[in-house]
């Protein structure tokens, strides 16, 4: 392959590469300039190029890629938040199934007592996955749904508990006291619980999940990130900025609207379909 | 979280001040803080690259350079600009949706919020313009998707389509046309599911309802804190299928909402309205000045 000169021009290009997956401005410079570092008027080929900036980004990401922890503690509760439509409902019927066939029992709640037909859709993935789902009528207090779901499942002595919960923009003060106050009603029944709570973030998503993942975690103690929607074109170079900033683990990606459609998060592939897809370069 | 373009300017042009007179130079300097703005409020990259441009030649134009104050000028001649791109150059007048029964298609990517939007415009034709609505779910592939819009009918007072479970959207949108005829409805609505604008499959179906029906206006909508994919979905959706405007969602978040001006580029479409909550009258027409001021952090 023809090689050229790693000068600023192509720094330059390279960090628009970056910038169009979504990794911001900020964090985009700083991967190349990594790379660049001890390499500048070297002359290099376009695939040597894109390994050395996929290195980098699987380098940062490394450190993050981590399954979701299984505890020995029964139940195991799983609490799930993330703002409106990011794929919340539709991941923890991808979960459920998933831990059902790791052999766990499984029981989910269905904590978005407000969008229409929440609990509904949440009961069809239930079904989908084989798994039972607690269910309050709309307008019910989610805080009191949770208790009574982990009331049950410590009952029944299930495995793990998947509460969802209704979507919020972050910067509603009110529907993140609400969700506050599902964590404070769940920890009088179990001070460690919940033992997961899972950031949904849409890979679409372009600067504000910046935002989402700080005040989310604020609020609600989130332990890990699941990103939806990458079988899009999106690239979710998000994540390499949130890896940086929050260093939260990644738990699994989304890659479709069926229920197998949820994969461990691999660093690699993601920096290779990162720098890949549209990189025409020289 | 991000500096606002004023902020980011002043430093530029404090240090310059106090030297006197700018160069070229420094104009170039400031533009490229604008280019980075514009980037953190999620502009595309390649729209805000043309946009830029455009900047450059207005501020040359407008002698930025003798100005006392050239940080404010640049903030004014982006701000206009943005402001002029926004709103287009013509106005796209009201929905096009006189002739009874016309149809209005609503498309968009998983989790948008179309189902959302199609009620709450549902209620606003027919408590704004005095309009019967009927509201279709051609959505038969997310779970309880058309429960969902049922429910919301009833929430608003508007008619939905009784569900016929087996069928496929074509079929739906046929039934639809036919009951808003015969029902004497002014508009019908069809709200589809969310696809991929590289869902090949998926893309010919919405294509396949569309040349049933014909619509009067095809709305994109679009989630307001969308990223860099926004020229992608775009470009797509309006290739394939053709959109006749954009609504924007969840601009009552803390996003910049930068992809309202790659959405106005890419498809030089109006965008007609805004989202901005969940309640059923959390919507908004779009007004160009006030998204202009959000990316730019005013
Ligand atoms: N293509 C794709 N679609 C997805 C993925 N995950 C979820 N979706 C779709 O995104 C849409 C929204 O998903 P939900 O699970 O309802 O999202 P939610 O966060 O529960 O939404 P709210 O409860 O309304 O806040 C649905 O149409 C899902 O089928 C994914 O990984 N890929
Ligand atoms: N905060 C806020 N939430 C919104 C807005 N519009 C829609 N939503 C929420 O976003 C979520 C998804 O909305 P839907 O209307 O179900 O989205 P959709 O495009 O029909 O989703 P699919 O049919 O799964 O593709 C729901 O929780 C809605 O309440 C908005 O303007 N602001
Ligand atoms: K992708
Ligand atoms: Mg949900
Ligand atoms: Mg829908």
């Amino acid at each position: 392959a023809p090689r050229r000169e790693l000068d600023d021009a192509m720094l330059e290009r390279l960090e628009e590469l970056l910038i169009q997956s979504d990794m911001g401005v900020e964090t985009a410079l700083r991967v190349t300039a990594n790379i660049a570092e001890g390499r500048m008027g070297r002359k290099l080929s376009v695939p040597e190029i894109k390994d050395l900036l996929a290195g980098e980004i699987s380098r940062i990401m490394e450190p993050v890629a981590r399954p979701m922890p299984i505890y020995a503690k029964t139940p195991q509760v799983v609490l799930v938040v993330g703002v409106n439509g990011s794929g919340k409902t539709t991941t923890i019927g991808k979960l459920a199934s998933q831990f059902r066939e790791a052999g766990k029992s499984v029981v989910i709640a269905a904590g978005d007592t407000f969008r229409a037909a929440a609990v509904e859709q949440l009961q069809i993935w239930g079904d989908r996955a084989g798994v039972p789902v607690m269910t309050a009528p709309q307008g019910t207090d989610p805080a009191s749904l949770a208790y009574d779901a982990m009331t049950k499942a410590q009952a029944d002595g299930a495995d793990l508990l998947l509460i969802d919960t209704a979507g919020r923009l972050q910067n509603r003060q009110d529907l993140m006291e609400e969700l506050s106050k599902i964590v404070r009603v769940i920890r009088k029944k179990d001070p460690d619980a919940p033992h997961n709570t899972l950031l949904v973030l849409d890979a679409t998503t372009g600067q504000n999940a910046l935002s989402q993942v700080e005040i989310f975690r604020n609020i609600a103690d989130v332990s890990g990130l699941v990103m939806t929607k990458l079988d899009g074109t999106a690239r979710g170079g998000v994540l390499v900025a949130l890896a940086d900033r929050f260093g939260l683990p990644i738990h699994a990606i989304g890659v479709g609207e069926q229920i197998d459609d949820l994969a461990p998060f691999d660093p690699e592939e993601f920096a290779r379909a990162l720098t890949g897809a549209e990189g025409e370069l020289a | 979280m991000f500096e606002s373009l004023s902020d980011r300017l002043s430093g530029v042009f404090d240090r310059l001040t106090k030297q006197g007179a700018l160069s070229d130079e420094d104009v170039k300097t400031a533009l490229r803080e604008v280019r980075v703005a514009l980037l953190e409020a999620d502009v595309s990259l390649a729209v805000a690259r043309d946009f830029v441009a455009a900047v450059q030649d207005k501020a040359t134009g407008q002698s930025v350079t003798k100005s006392i104050t050239p940080g404010q000028q640049v903030v004014k001649i982006v701000h206009d600009e943005l402001v002029s791109v926004l709103t287009g150059d013509s106005d796209p007048g009201k929905l096009k949706i006189d002739n009874a029964p016309a149809p209005i298609l609503m498309v968009g990517l998983q989790g948008s919020g179309k189902t959302t939007t199609t009620a709450k415009l549902a209620k606003r034709l027919t408590e704004r313009d005095g309009k019967r609505v009927l509201m279709a779910s051609l959505d038969v592939n997310r779970p309880a998707a058309m429960e969902q819009l049922e429910i919301l009918g009833r929430q608003i007072g508007v008619d939905t389509l009784p569900i016929v479970k087996g069928e496929d959207p074509v079929a739906i949108a046929k039934r639809a046309k036919t009951q808003a005829s015969l029902g004497g409805y002014d508009v019908y609505m069809l709200d589809t599911a969310g696809r991929l604008h590289i869902d090949q499959e998926l893309i010919a179906q919405a294509a396949a309802v569309r040349d049933a029906v014909n619509p009067r206006e095809t709305l994109l909508v679009v989630d307001g804190l969308t990223g860099q994919d926004a020229v992608n979905v775009a470009t797509e959706f309006d290739d394939k299928i053709g959109v006749s405007g954009v609504v924007l969602t969840r601009m009552d978040g803390d996003g910049r909402g930068g992809a309202a001006l790659s959405m106005r580029k890419v498809t030089g479409k109006p965008i007609r309205f805004v989202g901005l909550g969940e309640k059923m009258d959390a919507i908004e027409t779009f007004e160009a000045e006030r998204i202009a001021g959000r990316i730019l952090g005013m």
